[in-house]
């Protein structure tokens, strides 16, 4: 698997969407820090790219890649390695170039402007790791759809509804409950609805460091109290870690049932 | 040896094999002709682990191929068409491939016989159709592997390099090798084949020797035998329908 | 010239002739505690208390003197007693450290107590931990100058504020630093007073607060982290100018909380960095003009009780959300306001949009019917629904409009 990644990860690397990708990041970070000369407040801009990036982007290069390197998987399908070590290697080296891009084309800017030893070190570093859970949780959903779907349009259109299902429909229908069920306590139910959608689950976190959870108000402070605990945070930790990890053991499933 | 016993395979509604029993023994050319859908490929397929049976198991040399990844050490696999990383350099590739199967491979030779020195250098996606296949040829061949399965080899090649090609698979039955061969040109089948599998509706219809073949149909040229046992099989099928 | 000089002498000499004696106050000296010089001194005398610490218990001063500390001599009420009590007019107490009152939850201990005292003038002292700081209740024409304030507040239920005011007239409270109280200034039944330029800090409730006060004006203060900048409430005629709130910052905080105020007046005041910059219950005929909403995360929270407002040539730079109310309908009027979401084009050039703009976003609309809908906040759903809603207007009043929206901050 360690092979697959490696070759995966580096033919990926040298593309050039790793570098545009990697340049958009950059620019926008870059430009950010020096319109708005806030680190913080750059961070919460920041944010709403990410939450609507990361999983678009992961999304549309799973898919795309997965279909792109089909004939090169059936060339490693003939060699003597384990097909889960190919999809799996394949998934990794994508994401990680992915989450290469976005990490140093977001940190190298935000380093140039005093970061490290800076007290809002720790909000940008939830912002990076938030953006890189949501790449993983996406390219293996991508993953996912393109190995269930031989045909790549309706793969891509699958790909763009879960993704717009995700970052757009859910809260429409996350919102339209919370006044449906106006009457009865909605904190916990808030907490659940969260939780369950990887990019509520990024955009809270990195809402919650910012202070922008003032804004929050009484929820906000049932948030804090909640992902402030030790329990929380491991929860947080496992449903997070959870998002990654089925998607990756559907797509695992899904390649070793699949003919090629 | 590869032992095949009463394989099925359907994709979806279509059933490609219907119980398909075949025992390649000993050494030689072994080549594998149907009408196009009967099941060549699938059958290849099959003996590399990329399709997945629904009944019947494969067995090749001692191993058993069903969740077993290890015995593709010893087959060589040359596919119809041939897809790389496009980002790679040739050079690039051969390495790779030599990293991934933890082989050494013997390539140098088979550069300079298909005169791909020039393009050691180059990126795959840059290369034409018949230099990808070549690439493809010497990735297959570099392998010193006891099982050659060779699907359509000849697709895309100058009229040198076939013959350099059947050179190659010469060279290599006189090494004691086993290879499966599927194949359009029949010229190949009658010039190298020592044994004859044909396919026909999911099912192995004659498994023989060039000779037997031509016994069985009556005709000296194997397009010819082929036409005939296509022809005659409908007519059989008409009779069955008739009475 | 001359002249002057003439008058200075005159009274120069008129000090001798009338009978004020001044009386020092110190370890070497004829009184060695102050309630000892307070005992023996006429009313006019001056007694001078030199440094030292001076742990007196509670000191009553009933006849007018003038008292002046030297180099901040510390009066500490070892956390068991108010300390200066004033039963009489025209008392000064400057220059001291007054300290350690000690909370009570049974009567309001006070730094300094006034009591029924005119002309009084408190300047110029540091109180540290006196639980109420200076406490004046129905005084009149008093001032209170040049103080410093500290307390340990932690919560509102054991906490005093730092000047607290209760039935009182034309009161001065000018150049004063607040900090750590419940109320930095309190005020209750209070007319005719000043407020100016003092920094009220770090405060559990209110930076400023007025109940039931009329005709008063507060100019060029600072209220900085505090539970709320400034609470008006169940008053008239206020005058708030060139005010300065900053970061009061919170779940519950806000930069001006209004409730039942009338005929007052908002204006040349920064916002900056608040989580309601302006809070509106039943404020009505309020002019809010000419001030600057900076990064708070509601500018302007005007309840559909607020009548008859008029909210004219404001700046609102990257607020959260401009403008909110409960209310589909609108009683307020909107105008000449620079908004820096407004997208409008200006194609006369007169400075002023072409396009009305519509400041109250949806989802500020859907967070007030819903409270728990704000963890949607940023979310992009919500992003479309806003522009959706700005493009047809549909459940935001439709009449809450500035037609007049400016292309450039007013300056």
């Amino acid at each position: 698997m360690v092979k697959i990644l490696k070759y995966s990860f580096f033919d990926l690397i040298r593309s050039r969407w790793s570098l545009i990708y990697f340049l958009f990041f950059a620019i926008t970070a870059t430009s950010l820090l020096y319109l708005s000369n806030d680190t913080s407040r750059a961070i919460a801009s920041l944010m709403n790219i990410i939450i609507v990036l990361c999983p678009l982007i992961g999304t549309m290069f799973g898919v795309m890649y997965y279909y792109n390197s089909r004939e090169f998987a059936e060339l490693l399908l003939a060699q003597p390695i384990k097909r889960s070590s190919i999809f799996l290697g394949q998934y990794l080296g994508l994401s990680i170039s992915l989450t290469l891009s976005f990490v140093l084309g977001m940190g190298i800017p935000f380093v140039f402007y005093g970061i490290l030893g800076s007290v809002e070190f720790a909000n940008f570093a939830v912002l990076l790791l938030a953006g890189s859970m949501l790449t993983f949780t996406f390219v293996a959903l991508a993953f996912v759809i393109a190995i269930k779907n031989e045909n790549k349009i309706k793969g891509f259109g699958l790909a763009i509804v879960v993704w717009l299902f995700m970052a757009v429909l859910y809260d429409g229908l996350f919102l339209l409950s919370l006044f449906i069920f106006e009457d009865y306590p909605l904190d916990k139910f808030s907490l659940v609805m969260t939780v369950l959608n990887p990019v509520d689950l990024a955009r809270i976190l990195i809402m919650l460091q910012l202070d922008i959870s003032a804004l929050l108000g009484y929820t906000g402070a049932v948030f804090n109290k909640f992902f402030g605990t030790s329990m929380g945070f491991i929860l947080t930790l496992i449903c997070a870690i959870l998002w990654i990890i089925v998607p990756v053991f559907g797509l695992n499933r899904l390649a070793g049932k699949k003919d090629f | 040896m590869i032992a095949i016993k009463n394989l099925e395979k359907s994709f979806g509604k279509n059933k490609v094999l219907k119980g398909v029993d075949l025992e390649v023994k000993g050494q030689g050319i072994f080549a594998i002709l149907g009408p196009n859908g009967s099941g060549k490929t699938t059958i290849i397929k099959s003996i590399l682990g990329m399709v997945l049976p629904d009944a019947g198991e494969i067995v090749v040399g001692a191993e058993g191929v069903k969740g077993n990844w290890n015995y593709r050490k010893n087959i060589s696999y040359l596919p119809q068409i041939a897809h790389f990383p496009e980002n790679l350099k040739v050079k690039e590739l051969l390495r790779m491939v030599k990293d991934i199967r933890g082989q050494e491979g013997n390539e140098q030779p088979l550069i300079e016989r298909f005169k791909l020195e020039g393009f050691m250098n180059s990126r795959l996606r840059n290369l034409s159709g018949g230099t990808r296949q070549k690439v493809n040829i010497v990735l297959c061949f570099m392998f010193n592997s006891p099982y050659i399965i060779l699907d359509e080899p000849t697709s895309g090649l100058d009229p040198v390099a076939m013959i350099t090609l059947r050179e190659l698979i010469q060279e290599e039955r006189a090494k004691g090798k086993v290879i499966l061969l599927t194949t359009h040109i029949m010229d190949i089948v009658e010039e190298m084949a020592d044994e004859i599998v044909f396919l026909l509706e999911g099912k192995i219809f004659f498994k023989g020797s060039l000779q037997d073949m031509r016994d069985m149909t009556g005709e000296m040229k194997l397009e010819r035998s082929i036409a005939n046992i296509l022809l005659r099989n409908d007519k059989q099928y008409q009779e069955v329908l008739t009475t | 010239m001359k002249r002057i000089l003439i008058i200075l002498l005159c009274t120069w000499l008129a000090s001798f002739t009338s009978d004020a004696a001044t009386l020092e106050v110190c370890k070497g000296c004829t009184y060695q505690s102050i309630k000892a010089a307070i005992a023996t001194a006429k009313s006019g005398d001056t007694v001078i208390v030199k440094k030292g610490t001076y742990k007196e218990g509670n000191i009553e001063i009933r006849k007018p003197l003038v008292l002046v500390g030297e180099g901040f001599p510390v009066v500490d009420g070892e956390n068991d007693s108010e300390i200066f009590t004033i039963y009489a007019d025209s008392v000064t107490i400057s220059g001291f450290q007054i300290q350690n009152v000690g909370t009570s939850y049974t009567v309001d201990r006070a730094g300094i107590n006034v009591v029924k005292s005119d002309h009084v003038v408190i300047k110029n002292n540091k109180l540290i931990n006196t639980f109420f700081g200076i406490y004046l209740q129905k005084s009149k024409h008093n001032l209170i100058e040049n103080n410093e304030i500290i307390g340990e507040a932690e919560e509102e239920m054991s906490s005093g504020n730092a000047i607290h005011l209760w039935y009182c007239k034309n009161i001065r409270i000018e150049n004063n630093t607040l900090k750590k109280h419940r109320d930095g200034i309190y005020l209750e039944f209070v007319d005719s007073s000043r407020i100016v330029n003092n920094v009220s800090e770090g405060n559990v409730r209110y930076g400023l607060h007025f109940m039931f006060s009329n005709h008063d004006e507060y100019i060029d203060n600072t209220f900085r982290d505090n539970g709320a900048g400034v609470a008006v409430m169940f008053s008239r005629y206020i005058l708030m100018d060139n005010n300065l709130f900053d970061h009061n910052w919170g779940t519950t905080a806000y930069g001006i909380l209004l409730k039942e105020i009338y005929d007052s007046e908002i204006i040349n005041s920064t916002f900056k960095k608040n989580t309601t910059a302006i809070y509106g219950e039943s404020a009505t005929r309020m002019k809010i003009h000419n001030n600057t909403f900076e990064q708070n995360g509601w500018a302007l929270r005007l309840l559909g009780s607020c009548m008859d407002n008029t909210i004219k040539g404001n700046n609102f730079y990257s607020n959260t959300f401009d403008v909110t109310t409960n209310s589909s309908r609108n009683y307020n009027e909107y105008s000449g306001n620079y908004w820096d979401e407004y997208t409008g084009y200006d194609l006369d050039k007169d400075g002023v949009g072409d396009v009305p703009y519509h400041p109250v976003k949806l989802f500020s609309y859907i967070v007030t019917k819903s409270e728990s809908s704000i963890v949607l906040l940023r979310s992009l759903f919500i992003d479309i629904l806003n522009f959706a809603e700005k493009v047809t207007p549909v459940f935001t009043p439709a009449t809450l409009v500035d037609e007049k929206p400016q292309m450039k901050p007013v300056l």
